[in-house]
């Protein structure tokens, strides 16, 4: 059982080993001449003036905290989706009452206006 | 050709022996992957020049074959720079995150009955978590850019595919509700028995959000923002030269394969013939169009690829705020009401879908 996840794990490590192998190659291959100008921040030709790391609209934050619900939501659809056969009608309208209390809060959150992007 | 292996490398203790043939495994499907890759992005700048009528690249090698080896070599010896303000290591492990998370989730994805690398029953939700990883990639290189056009475009394109994941999450729940198994094997093999079987048929709402959402989740055209290059130049990866720029190019391009594979495996039958079971074509000189073989999962494949270079050559860019408006406002509401239908298609046992 636990033994056929045994490629994935592999698997994962070759991946990551060819990028790293692909990076690596890049290093060894390429010229390697810094100079000021090359290794300055990019900003469509003027001087970086200011530092980067600057403030932003606050929605994306928005997205990530609601984002968090509705994929957690998902990963409650997942087992109950496959074990669908073993828990029949109860278990289907168990999940309808889940999903329509979730369909609310999304009327809720929609009417709110945390969904808009003017 | 796998007794062959076995009995070469017999002299091995048992689990050396069973890392190796896995390694070698890897390497069979590794490899024509990443030769896909360098194909497609040939056939990329081909099809959309013979669309906008130009002829595309034709002078490295006969009509232009060479060209991806070409471009490969070509970057492999650029210099990769890294800017001074940049948190190197960051800077570094964004790509290798990129690349390795769109190489492993090909560890599930059966290719028929027997030819896959983990045949495990949990395959969809491995391919999901692994494609969540990815994102870390673009938000990573972003910020460790330390420059504002790649700190923006990090920003844009994380919101963009986390929002795009959840109607893609409830895309897959639909198909779930219908074959109850999370393994890709048998999500396909719930789908035989002939065209009508496909959950085409019954989930089409849901194949048509899954695929959207496919092409929005690797920032394709119309909905690449992340890279665009009118406004923020190109995006998370402005800062990255030469062979670190090409990986997240592979990246992207290996995550295009995955998704057309994903959805052929679960909408269009995968592996599976669409003239199974009928009796003409079985009885005639034709009877291999009618048997499931990879052929037909390569082809089901291969035009959904068609479809993202096609939609790329088509549609002008997205706004952002039109992005975040149909997957919320409208992705979002189809793939929950859908499920509702599923629910009660389920409930009253229609079609050859849903008997259980």
């Amino acid at each position: 059982m636990l033994e056929s996840y045994l490629p994935i794990l592999i698997f994962i490590f070759v991946g990551i080993s060819v990028g790293i192998v692909m990076l690596g190659m890049g290093f060894v291959l390429s010229p390697h001449r810094p100079d000021k100008e090359k290794n300055s921040t990019y900003e469509c030709g003027f001087e970086p003036f200011e530092n980067s790391r600057i403030n932003f609209d606050v929605r994306y934050y928005l997205v990530a905290i609601l984002f968090i619900i509705f994929d957690l939501e998902i990963t409650f659809l997942f087992p109950w989706a496959v074990v669908l056969d073993d828990i029949g009608v109860f278990g289907l309208l168990a999940m309808a009452l889940f999903l329509i209390i979730l369909v609310v809060g999304f009327i809720y959150e929609w009417k709110k206006g945390a969904l808009e992007w003017e | 050709m796998l007794d062959l292996l076995y009995s070469l490398t017999s002299f091995l203790p048992e689990s050396l022996q069973t890392i190796i043939i896995i390694l070698v495994k890897i390497a069979v499907l590794l490899i024509p992957l990443l030769l896909g890759v360098a194909y497609l992005t040939y056939a990329e700048r081909k099809i959309i020049g013979y669309m906008q009528v130009r002829i595309g690249p034709n002078r490295v090698g006969p009509r232009g074959w060479l060209q991806p080896i070409a471009d490969a070599v070509k970057l492999m010896f650029k210099e990769i720079v890294i800017p001074n303000f940049a948190n190197k290591f960051l800077f570094l492990l964004a790509p290798v995150l990129s690349i390795g998370t769109a190489l492993a989730a090909w560890a599930v994805v059966p290719f028929n009955a027997e030819l896959v690398l983990a045949d495990v029953n949990a395959g969809l939700l491995y391919i999901l978590a692994m494609t969540s990883v990815g994102v870390y990639g673009v938000i990573i290189a972003g910020w460790a850019s330390n420059s504002k056009y790649a700190m923006l475009s990090a920003l844009r394109a994380s919101a963009q595919i986390v929002s795009y994941e959840i109607a893609m999450g409830f895309a897959l729940v639909g198909v779930l509700m219908a074959s109850r198994s999370l393994n890709l094997g048998d999500i396909v093999i719930g789908q035989s028995g002939g065209i009508y079987h496909w959950y085409l048929l019954p989930l089409f709402p849901l194949f048509v959000v899954y695929f959207i959402s496919g092409v929005a989740e690797t920032n394709r055209a119309p909905f690449d923002v992340a890279e665009g290059e009118s406004e923020i130049v190109a995006g998370f990866h402005v800062e990255y030269s030469g062979m670190a720029f090409s990986i997240f190019f592979l990246a992207e391009y290996a995550n295009m394969i995955l998704i057309s594979m994903l959805a052929s495996l679960m909408f269009l039958g995968g592996w599976l013939s669409p003239f199974e079971g009928i009796e003409i074509i079985q009885n005639s000189s034709l009877a291999f169009i009618g048997t499931a073989s990879i052929g037909w999962l390569l082809a089901k494949a291969a035009f959904l690829l068609l479809l993202f270079l096609w939609f790329r050559a088509t549609f002008p860019r997205y706004r952002y705020d039109q992005i975040m408006r149909l997957g919320w406002k409208v992705f979002i509401p189809i793939t929950i009401v859908w499920i509702f239908v599923i629910g009660l298609m389920y409930y009253w046992q229609i079609g050859p879908w849903f008997t259980h």
